[in-house]
């Protein structure tokens, strides 16, 4: 069993993973912002929502003032992961890292900066941050780890036992990939139309009676990754447009990511996700013009900030 | 002779104050807006900026008190043409009705109701001020030709667009008005929603050369469907575009969609992308870009109601 988790970047996600583990395992979190790390020193981590407790990671801004972990979940949003990589370099060696973030490419950042063995994670779970020192755990979904570089499926076998003890889900895979761009087309097409629209993923995603209805697009997008998904040899594990449909029917209003970052003027994941995407049709030669469109329009939404 | 200008926002409101200025024609105006038809009984209708005139006509919120006309301008938002044509159309009985509105159908519309019709486009502009008062941004030409499937003569045409020039709306009276429209069409379905979307003005949206490959894509398909039904546009949509985006001509202009969205306002784009993609279907010719640009400004306007 692993005993010692770093998790770096403590978002929604990352507070989350903190908190839990630190019921069976001991966790430090590594945070960008000083006066983060003091309020989880000085007040713990709550959660509501779906649990309710209160953990006591340690926390520092600097992985030397850290103990040395077995496992180092980097949980920051993929816009942060070059940077947070670097602090990282030359740090814990002896540590597996996992990276959680959206889209494709995160591995290869990381692995840039340090020969740490990989793996490689997608995560459905969500939460919403209140505070430095408080998340609600929403949506109770797995997350799905893979082995990446110089890992096998036993060690991503032993992560998702570790986070299952803890209280959250997860399953392990021989082979993430199917996984990964099933969610990386599902992302790719919600988080573009919803952040383009200013609509939280609901009903309007799967509507296809009228012509100018929202779900011939999706169903378009999804298709162009499907595609891609294809000619890059990959075999999805679950189709992107009953991902979508199934996610409109839960009931409750999603507000994905890339929305809320342009609604406050944030820059956006749109390069790991639809970026990724169009990258890969190119590399395939594999025509993506709707992603390409609305790659180009998040990335000007994104110009008209400033 | 006697014109009503139906609809006296800003562009009916040039055309309205301008034809007031000739003795040999009786203006009449219909507003649904009580406050500016007031003030125009009270005061006349007042244009500055591009020429400065004050309009001696009659103006009505009641359709009921209109009398019978030899002409009508029709120049309401293109979502509010059914609903203007049908309350006026007793006025037009021995008359013909043109349209100088945005888009593409408010012909069709037109000709549910009266029996001859004059297919129109327009390129001057300008925002009302305050009730009674329009800014005249720009001065244009306006094009005029039958309606093919409901025609008016040429001959009644031809005096619309005399009487138009003569009071100072350099008018055309052409044979066949499509090319104009579908110019003004493509032109606007290219531009307007690309800034709608992005919140960019027309210059920057011009100036990041990824987002004018878009805009030529959309311009590609819209010159797609004028040419399979044999029209040819007078000048080329894009020398439109690159002029508009120069500095000292409309760099810094916010596309009235951009504006509508802004403020919350239904768009125009059933009028423009959806025209496009109705005819496209009609025949035969794929615009897989208006499509969703049409589908994602709908979906803009549908997050309102959240």
């Amino acid at each position: 069993m692993i005993r010692s988790v770093c998790v770096a970047g403590a978002g929604a996600i990352g507070s989350l993973f903190a908190a839990h583990l630190a019921r069976v395992a001991d966790v430090s979190v590594l945070t960008r912002r000083p006066e983060h790390a003091r309020a989880l020193q000085e007040h713990g981590l709550r959660v509501s929502g779906r649990s309710d407790f209160t953990s006591r990671p340690a926390a520092a801004t600097d992985p030397d003032d850290l103990p040395e972990p077995e496992l180092v979940i980097l949980a920051c949003k993929g816009t942060d992961l070059e940077p947070l990589a670097q602090r990282l370099a030359g740090h814990f060696p002896a540590a597996t890292v996992m990276t959680v973030q959206n889209g494709l490419g995160a591995e290869e950042i990381v692995g840039a900066h340090g020969d740490w063995p990989l793996l490689s994670s997608v995560t459905f779970m969500s939460g919403t941050r209140h505070a430095d020192e408080h998340v609600e755990y929403v949506l109770d979904t797995a997350t799905w780890i893979g082995p990446y570089r110089g890992t096998t499926v036993d060690d991503a076998r032993a992560v998702a036992e570790l986070i299952v003890s803890s209280g959250l889900k997860a399953e392990a895979f021989d082979d993430l990939r199917p996984a990964q761009w099933s969610k990386l087309i599902f992302n790719a097409t919600v988080n573009a139309v919803a952040a383009l629209t200013g609509l939280s993923h609901d009903f309007h995603f799967a509507q296809t009676e009228e012509v100018s209805d929202l779900g011939h697009l999706v169903r378009d997008l999804v298709d162009e990754g499907k595609a891609v998904a294809a000619a890059a040899g990959v075999q999805l594990r679950e189709d992107p447009w009953d991902m979508n449909v199934l996610a409109t029917q839960r009931g409750h209003r999603h507000y994905p990511s890339m929305l809320e970052d342009v609604e406050a003027h944030r820059p956006t994941e749109v390069e790991l996700i639809t970026g990724a995407l169009v990258r890969a049709g190119r590399r395939h030669a594999v025509p993506v013009p709707l992603h390409t469109a609305l790659y180009r329009l998040v990335k000007a939404k994104e110009a008209s900030y400033s | 002779m006697r014109v009503c200008i139906v609809g006296c926002g800003a562009v009916g409101s040039l055309f309205a104050a301008n034809l007031a200025r000739l003795d040999d024609v009786e203006v009449w105006a219909y507003d649904a807006a009580q406050a500016h038809v007031d003030a125009i009984n009270a005061d006349g209708l007042r244009l500055s900026g591009a020429g400065e005139v004050v309009g001696r006509l009659h103006a009505t919120a009641d359709a009921g008190e209109l009398p019978p006309c030899d002409f009508g301008i029709v120049a309401t938002k293109a979502m509010h043409t059914e609903a203007a044509i049908e309350a006026t159309a007793h006025a037009f009985e021995d008359g013909c009705v043109a349209t100088v509105q945005n888009g593409l159908g408010n012909e069709e519309t037109l000709a549910a109701h009266v029996a001859r019709v004059i297919r129109g486009t327009t390129f001057p502009a300008g925002k009302v001020l305050a009730p009674g008062h329009v800014q005249w941004d720009v001065r244009g030409d306006t094009t005029l030709g039958p309606f093919e499937p409901r025609p008016a003569p040429a001959a009644e045409i031809a005096r619309l667009a005399e009487a138009c020039t003569r009071g100072g709306m350099p008018t055309h009276a052409v044979a066949d008005a499509r090319g104009p429209q579908w110019r003004k069409v493509i032109f606007n379905s290219a531009t307007n929603p690309v800034g709608a979307l992005t919140g960019l003005t027309h210059g920057r949206v011009c100036e990041r050369p990824d987002l004018r490959a878009l805009v030529s894509g959309l311009v590609d398909e819209g010159k797609a469907v004028a040419a399979a039904q044999g029209i040819e546009l007078d000048s080329d949509p894009e020398d439109l575009i690159d002029q508009a985006a120069r500095p000292e001509v409309a760099y810094d202009h916010k596309a009235s969609m951009l504006q509508d969205v802004e403020a919350h306002r239904s768009t125009e784009i059933d009028y423009l992308n959806g025209g496009i993609v109705r005819f496209g279907r009609e025949l035969g010719v794929p615009t897989p870009l208006n499509q969703a640009i049409w589908a994602l400004v709908k979906g803009v306007e549908q997050s309102w109601q959240r």
